[in-house]
């Protein structure tokens, strides 16, 4: 049993963690202007952490 | 169209958007599809400041922004405003981005429509009031 905890740690652990960084960089904010173009700014950008927090406020 | 009813068409045809309130120009609720008031104004007050940081930000520039997208692991964001109108929705996570700013334009065009032709109906007159006068 014990052995069969470790494993499940050893091997769910990572991939567990990758799965969250994976879709925590994928958390972004798309900005359409009436020109027709468009900016992605991604997680991490100073500007973007501000529209993130206001979304999560939003949800 | 009044905003209730574009919101209830709006929440008919989108599947794929859970929450949406209709924001005047003042950025006060004009219609809800949450029945909790207090989670309403703080949707609405959420995309009135998200439209006011993207307003600000560098990457906006000269240009005016007219609609937004915010993704998160929990669900999205999108608030698009036109004529002094905006609407704001919550979906689910990963959702059909073009499809929702389809549906939520159609909202705000309905909208838009039912202002324009409220003023040009002519009022019924009653015969009451045609006898009267």
């Amino acid at each position: 049993m014990r052995r069969l905890l470790a494993l499940l740690v050893l091997v769910g652990g990572p991939i567990l963690y990758l799965s969250r960084r994976r879709e925590e960089r994928r958390e972004r904010a798309h900005l359409y202007f009436d020109d027709g173009s468009m900016v992605t700014l991604e997680r991490g950008a100073p500007e973007a952490e501000r529209l993130l927090a206001l979304g999560r406020d939003a949800l | 169209m009044d905003p209730a009813a574009a919101l209830a068409d709006l929440i008919e045809i989108s599947s794929q958007v859970d929450a949406a309130v209709v924001l005047d120009p003042e950025g006060s609720v004009l219609a809800s599809t949450v029945e909790d008031a207090a989670r309403s104004e703080r949707l609405g007050r959420a995309g009135s400041a998200l439209l006011a940081a993207g307003d600000e930000s560098a990457a906006t520039g000269d240009r005016t922004l007219t609609q937004l997208e915010v993704a998160l692991r929990e669900g999205s964001v999108f608030v698009v405003r036109e004529e002094g109108r905006t609407i704001v929705a919550t979906t689910s996570p990963e959702p059909t981005s073009g499809l929702v700013f389809y549906d939520l334009k159609t909202s705000l065009h309905a909208l838009a429509q039912g202002a324009e032709e409220a003023p040009a109906k002519p009022k019924r007159r009653t015969k009451k009031a045609d006898a009267g006068a």
